[in-house]
């Protein structure tokens, strides 16, 4: 990593090209189970993405200050306290959604995309890079959420953030919802299949095999 | 010569190195307390907020609840489309005298009003029990009470489980239950909120003839006219909606209430 990265390369390197799920595979535990529906990943990244700028902005303020013994713990007393106020916001202006999400704000705090921002970048740099560098993997996630659900809510049950767009046959339509759609496996099958779609686009991507097979035969004497 | 100034002492902690022991110390302190100002600065400022929704979410459960027992919108409609309501002092089975709706929940903040249960008795796990409880009594044209709703709770895997229990006019047959708050596991214990799962309530019975509570969440699947299918894989959850009906039908519970409505005091 150069020394001052350009600020507009940090927010859109993790769009795509750098992107914290499907190149790092960091924080898809919440990206497969928040996806049934559009508005709940929405919510889900919206929320995310708040958590990782604002903790990137408090961590790099008192990066300079952190024993190095105990910056795990100050970095996870941040992010917790942060997803707590979040949830408590969630639950007292969006009840509906804060029901459906439930256990999975809360376990924002032990997304590895959370941690490992501030533990890589937001405790080296100061404040406005880290908080854009957050932003960028935050919208980085979001985007992943945002097509997942999108996909699942719209052919597990013909709607987009709840608005019927293909009509049902149970209603008189077309339209046979698929339900495996509305599964956590199909979660993972999506998931597979963007990794899959983005590294054919950008082989750089590819990760090496990690092993190789011995070049000469075992000595069994 | 000791330096007392504030600003300086300020200054003297952030030349400190990191590694210091002090430093650490302080660091660690310095962080958790700001920490804990702003969690506990949003729970209180946001907890009115929440408590609205979750009573407007009560509400809409119940009229659910109301609305999916089989008849009960003909019933409704004749009684006046309204439940009427009562706050009833549960160790004497009958209407609280200085209590009313308005005032229960000021009531309930002061620890006299709630009874704590001996372990023995504390089938429910809830440790306390409030003396007082809303309930709700639609009765039918000649008066009679045909539906009762008991708000009941008790502790599940997880945390509380809160529940809406009602029962037909004869006190032993299952109307319906609505769980109106639960933080079981997302797909094992929490599909007690399932309508599929509730929907086997109706007309179950709780007691036999003699005056026995029976009703159980079998294992499995229900194998008498006083069970319900257990949930595969939430054991725990599944005991823990048995022994909350059961409590709160006992004699600690809704049980003195019951017997006065069956002797037609209501």
């Amino acid at each position: 990593m150069p020394a001052r990265p350009a600020l507009w390369s940090v927010l859109t390197d993790p769009l795509v090209r750098q992107n914290p799920v499907t190149l790092q595979i960091l924080g898809i535990c919440s990206a497969l189970a928040v996806t049934t529906s559009l508005a709940t990943a929405l919510t889900m990244s919206a929320a995310l993405t708040a958590v990782v700028v604002m903790g990137a902005g408090m961590i790099s303020l008192i990066r300079n200050h952190i024993p190095n013994s105990i910056r795990l713990i100050i970095q996870i007393v941040i992010i917790a306290s942060l997803v707590i106020v979040i949830d408590q916001l969630l639950q007292a202006f969006l009840p509906e959604i804060s029901r459906k999400l439930s256990v999975f704000v809360s376990l924002i705090t032990t997304n590895c995309l959370v941690l490992g921002r501030s533990e890589s970048f937001a405790r080296l740099n100061p404040p406005i890079p880290a908080m854009i560098d957050g932003l960028g993997n935050g919208l980085g996630y979001s985007l992943v959420l945002i097509v997942i659900g999108a996909v699942r809510e719209l052919f597990g049950e013909g709607a987009l953030l709840g608005y019927q767009v293909l009509p049902l046959v149970d209603q008189g339509g077309w339209f046979t919802p698929l339900n495996l759609m509305l599964m956590a496996p199909s979660a993972f099958f999506l998931l597979g299949g963007l990794v899959w779609a983005l590294r054919s686009v950008l082989p750089e991507q590819v990760e090496p095999p990690e092993h190789s097979a011995p070049a000469i035969a075992e000595d069994r004497a | 010569m000791v330096d007392l100034n504030p600003f300086s002492l300020w200054r003297r902690l952030l030349a400190l190195p990191n590694e210091s022991r002090t430093k650490t110390i302080l660091m660690a302190f310095l962080v958790s307390g700001i920490c804990a100002l702003m969690v506990s600065g949003a729970t209180v400022y946001l907890r009115p907020i929440q408590a609205a929704n979750r009573a407007a979410e009560q509400q809409a459960r119940l009229s659910a609840l109301v609305a999916g027992i089989p008849g009960m919108s003909a019933l409704l409609a004749q009684s006046g489309g309204s439940l009427g309501t009562i706050v009833v002092d549960l160790a004497r089975g009958s209407a609280a005298a200085d209590v009313t709706p308005e005032t229960l929940a000021a009531a309930l903040e002061e620890t006299a009003n709630w009874t704590g249960l001996a372990p023995s008795d504390d089938l429910a796990g809830i440790r306390s029990r409030p003396n007082y409880a809303q309930i709700y009594l639609l009765r039918d044209e000649a008066g009679d009470i045909s539906l009762a709703i008991l708000p009941i709770s008790g502790s599940g895997y997880n945390g509380p489980i809160d529940a809406i229990l009602a029962l037909q006019g004869d006190m032993t047959t299952i109307a319906g239950l609505a769980i109106t708050g639960q933080t079981e596991t997302p797909g094992l214990g929490a599909r007690i909120e399932e309508p599929a799962w509730l929907s086997q309530f109706p007309g179950t019975r709780l007691a036999d003839a003699s005056g026995n509570i029976r009703f159980a969440v079998a294992r499995g699947a229900s194998g008498n006219e006083y069970e319900v299918d257990g949930i595969t894989g939430a054991t725990r959850t599944s005991n823990a909606i048995t022994l909350m009906v059961r409590f709160w039908l006992g004699s600690k519970g809704y049980g003195p209430l019951i017997a006065a409505i069956r002797r037609g005091e209501f």
